[in-house]
């Protein structure tokens, strides 16, 4: 298991980490209920950007020089860093891409284009992000097979009484889900789908861009082949991510793009690929990124993630308190105890963008859309949602500021 | 509250908001087309009838979903382009319907308040054949897997 601490966080005290507190917005004091969109950076991480690219910058792996040298090692590390972080069995299972959707591409490219065809089911969910849905729904229909979805009940949880009727239609040989719902907070049964899918001979495909960041995340544990999560959504720099596979299917899999990096020698007539992970690393990586992500699993690990998860429990248990408070307003998805730190609701006859609009000039920042999943929008009968999401610096206070501006918004817009 | 938001908000956007002209839909349109705005998934039908020259516009209606500047804006621009012909409609700039807005608007809202102005020249495109530059042509993507 990934080691973690039980010490609950101190989230005023770590909101002294993230500079982006000490600016006001429209002359309010920042309440940033964004988090599952992207997360704000504290200073370690920022520092550690800085460090590098001043003292230890320069191109990666081939480099022969001390400078080339110790950019290799911080990047490596960084890896290292990324797999004990899922407890992965081993680094050359972790491959650095741009973003969680990249890998998920990945996976849905270069194991799905030579691995699908006419008469093989791939299974998703209907509360599936667009990242583990289009890429799906797109090589599903390039190959010929089948593209079909797990469906919610009402409370935003996946009906497994549909698995048989799935397993029944085909020979099912992906199963995508989110471990966290981005929309929702929904927890999923990850585990549970993960055994049900190799009962199939299918590979299970986790999207852990909202899990990663806030609870313990354990590869082995639950019983994936592949976990993708991303370095914004964890204190960490944009344009980075990870892709976990266990070893046998990555070795199998045609690489996803190719050019420098993932070669092992070319000529006119042939190439052969690179050895794990760097055969699905073409290209200059996003090298001071990747050493930025390192540095913010170091924070994230340092506070736990239990406490993390802890912590937005407590807050989202407040939030969906104080919503139900709120006349003509409907929250979707489970009860606290089987979410994250993430809560949608529709405020009856308004807009979530005029919910959104005004709430910013109380210096509050949510979301507003459709969170990348229509889908799950159709299924819950809206075009879009408000949504509220928290995470290790979120405060009691800026939920009661959220309360107040609800009400507001109900004043100028009701 | 602050200027910003009075602006923003102010009683004329509320108005159209809250009692929108042209809201509704027609039997047999002369012109229709559906828009969708992709950041937020609000989706506009514009349904156009003509006068007996085939080219005035006679009367438009609207229907869908939307935010408060969306609503207000093509509620406004329905009183706008009634009694205009087709084609001088298909050249309007942006900013004349902005200017009757009259609010400062951020690129993500400017999306928000020019959807039924796009989805009008996309039906009268459809329609009458009228030019619809590059900077429309993105309203009428229907996207569909190929």
């Amino acid at each position: 298991m990934a080691v973690t601490t039980s010490k609950p966080l101190d989230a005023r005290l770590l909101r002294a980490d993230f500079p982006v507190f000490e600016h006001e917005i429209h002359g309010k004091p920042l309440a940033y209920l964004d988090s599952a969109s992207s997360t704000q950076k504290p200073r370690q991480v920022l520092d550690e950007l800085r460090t590098f690219y001043e003292t230890s910058y320069a191109n990666v792996h081939r480099g022969v020089y001390d400078l080339a040298e110790r950019a290799t090692a911080a990047f490596e590390g960084a890896r290292e860093k990324a797999r004990a972080y899922v407890n992965a069995p081993s680094a050359r299972e972790m491959i650095f891409t741009r973003s969680t959707t990249e890998a998920l591409n990945l996976v849905a490219y270069a194991w799905g284009l030579d691995n699908l065809g006419p008469g093989d089911v791939v299974v998703i969910t209907e509360l599936e992000h667009h990242a583990n849905f289009v890429p799906w729904q797109f090589v599903a229909q390039r190959t010929g097979a089948s593209f079909r979805h797990i469906p919610i009940d009402d409370l935003g949880e996946l009906q497994l009484d549909a698995l048989d009727e799935l397993a029944a239609s085909g020979r099912v040989k992906v199963v995508a889900n989110n471990l966290v719902s981005n929309t929702l907070g929904t927890i999923n049964p990850v585990e549970k789908l993960a055994a049900w899918a190799h009962e199939q001979g299918a590979i299970m495909v986790v999207d852990a861009a909202q899990a990663a960041p806030h609870r313990a995340v354990d590869v082995q544990a639950l019983g994936c082949d592949f976990l993708a999560f991303s370095s914004h959504k964890l204190c960490g720099p944009t344009g980075v991510g990870a892709l976990w596979g266990k070893a046998e299917l990555l070795e199998a899999m045609s690489p996803f793009n190719l050019g420098g990096e993932m070669i092992r020698s070319v000529s006119l007539e042939k190439t052969t690929w690179n050895e794990l992970p760097y055969k699905f690393e073409a290209g200059t990586p996003a090298i001071a990124e990747a050493v930025g992500f390192g540095a913010a699993i170091d924070y994230v690990s340092a506070i736990g993630p239990d406490a993390i998860a802890a912590h937005e429990h407590e807050l989202v248990t407040y939030a969906m308190e104080r919503l139900a408070e709120i006349p003509g307003l409907r929250v979707f998805g489970p009860p606290a105890d089987r979410r994250t730190g993430i809560v949608s609701f529709d405020l009856e006859g308004i807009h979530p963008h005029d919910v959104a609009q005004v709430l910013d000039f109380e210096g509050i920042a949510v979301r507003a859309g459709h969170h990348c999943t229509q889908p799950l929008m159709t299924r819950l009968g809206v075009v879009a949602t408000t949504r509220a999401s928290f995470y290790l610096y979120s405060l009691p206070e800026e939920i009661d500021r959220l309360i107040d501006g609800l009400h507001k918004v109900r004043k100028v817009l009701g | 509250m602050s200027g910003e938001f009075d602006q923003m908000y102010r009683e004329v956007i509320l108005d159209h908001y809250k009692n929108p002209r042209g809201h509704g839909t027609l039997e047999e349109p002369g012109a229709h087309a559906e828009g969708q705005n992709p950041l937020c998934g609000d989706e506009v039908s514009i349904y156009v009838a003509f006068g007996e020259d085939g080219e005035t516009i006679e009367e438009v209606k609207f229907s869908g979903r939307g935010c408060a500047i969306s609503q207000a804006a093509t509620s406004m621009l329905t009183e706008m382009v009634k009694g205009r012909k087709a084609s001088e409609v298909a050249v309007l700039p942006k900013e004349e319907l902005l200017e009757e807005i009259g609010i400062p608007l951020s690129p993500v809202r400017l999306k928000c308040a020019i959807l039924g102005l796009g989805t009008l020249k996309v039906a009268l495109h459809k329609a009458k054949g009228t030019p619809l530059p590059e900077e429309w042509a993105g309203f009428a993507n229907e996207l569909e897997l190929r």
